[in-house]
């Protein structure tokens, strides 16, 4: 299956753990993603959530999604319209969670993205294509591990294992 | 016959459950000894067990539910959550642990519930405390929690070992969130990212299961998929009354291949805090002695055990016996049990006598969803594991992170204090 995304890349910066994406005090208060978007890393930016346009993408630096394994994080910034999420490197827990809702997860060099700059990306069967529009660069991406990239392709685990189970 | 490569104890666990001959790097499917979910996340589990078509528990009696982070719940919308939990456990026979009974991976470790060479998945990240009983223990989301759930299954990629070597004597007055604090700081937020590590090293010894807890609780700071202690002494005397299963420790093989080896001097060491706002951001706590404080959290799953408790109550003690004024002293034992024994041994009559506020087992003050929320500006110095900006339910509170004992002497002194100063 293959995935084409053209976006706007919304940069941020190294360590975003979880409760910066959305805070544990909102979790508490609902679950409803199309509520909690409102408040989209209102840790690190009290006007992220109110500039995020559907069709933005999230740029980050290293380790993004430390911190707390909820799965919340994951599912706001989708809400959000947010489809992938571009990081020097990701935890591993907020990795999972991404790939098992269809948020794509992509681990390549963000460093010469700029905030604005117009980025494609294009996924085959865990291999990705990331193109910065703006400097005309491609950017070497991870492909996503194989067992991963079936999940993603099934739309993430609930179909997954409604379709396969987990076989051994 | 090929002799078997020499394999780590993350290596040996997960062949046995998946079967195979798993390697670092390998994908594998693997059968779980336990899963376990909380009032945070198991809504979410609900959820997608029903959106998966999920009907029955794999084995009801490997399924546990802990009322833990919204204990007792402060609104309605927590009350619903844990009527939901409640209602789903009683549908399916899951085992519950209700609000006040204490922290999950406190709950399962204490009962018994937790053996040498498990697989243990929960949806916390702190799950990854349960490795200093010699289990593979790791934190997951919602999603693969309720996959588990109908399955009994998790895939893992078999994870790269860090070995962790502690050597040289231990200085008095070093604790081990100390030492936990310097080996996550000098690991970093991600230097253990997708790695497990396993602890141990000469002066291994010289910490109780109570306190190898700390260790494998704070590895996740630094983003390990675990943190194991290998079982010794210790571990059986922690085990025996608690549980009547027999035992299968796992000991990594000689010569098995480690990604790197981080050596930790304990006789280098001294107390240790991490400032605002990253449990990485590590410094001996003589950089900051006197910076007021007007908060103290003794409590959590790093920082809620008895001897912790005890550690607190003798430097308060030592230091004229009350809480100064202007300081709030939360106390949150990690667990009932933990409850139990501090009121039976007095110590909470006189943490309380000196001002202490004592609140409910659970997750309390530490990510602001039930208990104390620090006051605008406020500096807190707490025991708990996370200080990121806004942890505890205020964006302009500060947090800073210490030993019971570095707490309990900022709460006698109304500042950061060493505690090896006090008495």
């Amino acid at each position: 299956m293959a995935i084409s995304l053209r976006g706007r890349a919304r940069v941020l910066g190294d360590d975003i753990n979880t409760d910066y994406i959305i805070a544990s005090t909102r979790k508490r208060d609902t679950l409803d993603e199309q509520v909690l978007k409102r408040y989209l890393l209102e840790t690190v930016d009290p006007n992220f959530a109110a500039s995020v346009q559907p069709g933005d993408l999230i740029v980050a630096g290293r380790n993004f999604g430390c911190g707390s394994a909820m799965e919340v994080a994951a599912t706001v910034i989708l809400a959000a319209g947010i489809k992938a999420v571009l990081a020097e490197s990701f935890n591993r827990t907020f990795y999972r969670n991404a790939v098992n809702n269809g948020l794509i997860p992509i681990e390549c060099d963000t460093n010469a993205i700029d905030e604005s700059h117009r980025l494609s990306i294009e996924v085959t069967d865990g291999q990705i294509t990331v193109r910065d529009l703006n400097s005309g660069r491609f950017l070497p991406a991870h492909r996503i591990p194989p067992l991963m990239a079936e999940i993603l392709d099934a739309g993430g685990l609930v179909q997954f294992v409604r379709e396969h189970g987990l076989p051994k | 016959m090929t002799p078997a490569r020499p394999k780590t104890i993350s290596e040996k666990i997960l062949s046995t459950k998946s079967g195979t001959d798993a390697c670092a790097g390998d994908i594998v499917v693997c059968d779980v000894d336990l899963v376990i979910g909380t009032d945070a996340s198991a809504p979410m589990s609900i959820a997608y067990f029903e959106k998966m078509g999920g009907h029955k528990l794999f084995d009801p009696a490997r399924v546990v539910f802990a009322l833990d982070h919204y204990a007792p719940p402060s609104t309605p919308k927590t009350a619903a959550f844990h009527d939901q939990v409640r209602a789903f456990a009683r549908r399916t026979d899951a085992r519950l642990h209700e609000a006040g009974e204490g922290i999950s991976h406190q709950i399962v470790a204490e009962q018994g519930h937790v053996l040498p060479g498990d697989l243990v998945i929960g949806a916390d990240s702190h799950t990854v405390t349960c490795g200093a009983l010699n289990a593979f223990a790791t934190g997951v989301g919602s999603s693969d929690l309720a996959a588990a759930m109908i399955t009994g299954r998790v895939w893992l990629r078999v994870p790269e070992t860090i070995e962790v070597v502690l050597t040289g004597a231990r200085p008095r007055g070093v604790a081990a969130k100390d030492v936990a604090l310097a080996l996550v700081g000098e690991l970093g937020a991600d230097g253990a990212n997708y790695q497990t590590l396993e602890i141990g090293g000469p002066s291994v010894s010289a910490f109780t299961l109570e306190e190898r807890f700390v260790f494998s609780n704070l590895a996740v700071e630094s983003g390990a998929k675990a943190a194991i202690f290998a079982a010794d002494n210790a571990l059986d005397s922690y085990l025996t009354g608690r549980t009547t299963e027999k035992r299968a420790p796992v000991l990594a093989d000689q010569g098995a291949t480690y990604a790197r080896t981080v050596t930790i001097d304990l006789s280098a060491l001294g107390p240790r805090v991490a400032i605002p706002h990253s449990p990485n951001d590590v410094v001996p706590i003589e950089q900051i002695i006197g910076t007021p404080v007007q908060m103290v959290f003794l409590g959590t799953c790093t920082g809620g055990r008895v001897p912790d408790f005890h550690e607190a109550l003798d430097v308060l003690e030592r230091s004229g016996g009350r809480v100064s004024p202007g300081v709030q002293l939360i106390v949150t034992p990690a667990s009932r049990e933990v409850l139990l024994r501090l009121i039976e041994d007095g110590t909470l009559a006189k943490l309380t006598a000196m001002g202490a506020v004592i609140t409910t087992p659970g997750c309390g003050a530490c990510c602001g969803t039930s208990g104390a929320i620090p006051g605008d500006g406020m500096t807190v110095l707490s025991t708990a594991n996370r200080n990121f900006k806004a942890r505890m339910g205020n964006a302009s509170a500060s947090i800073y992170l210490a030993s019971p004992a570095a707490c309990a002497a900022a709460a006698a002194t109304g500042s950061i204090t060493d505690p090896r100063t006090i008495g």
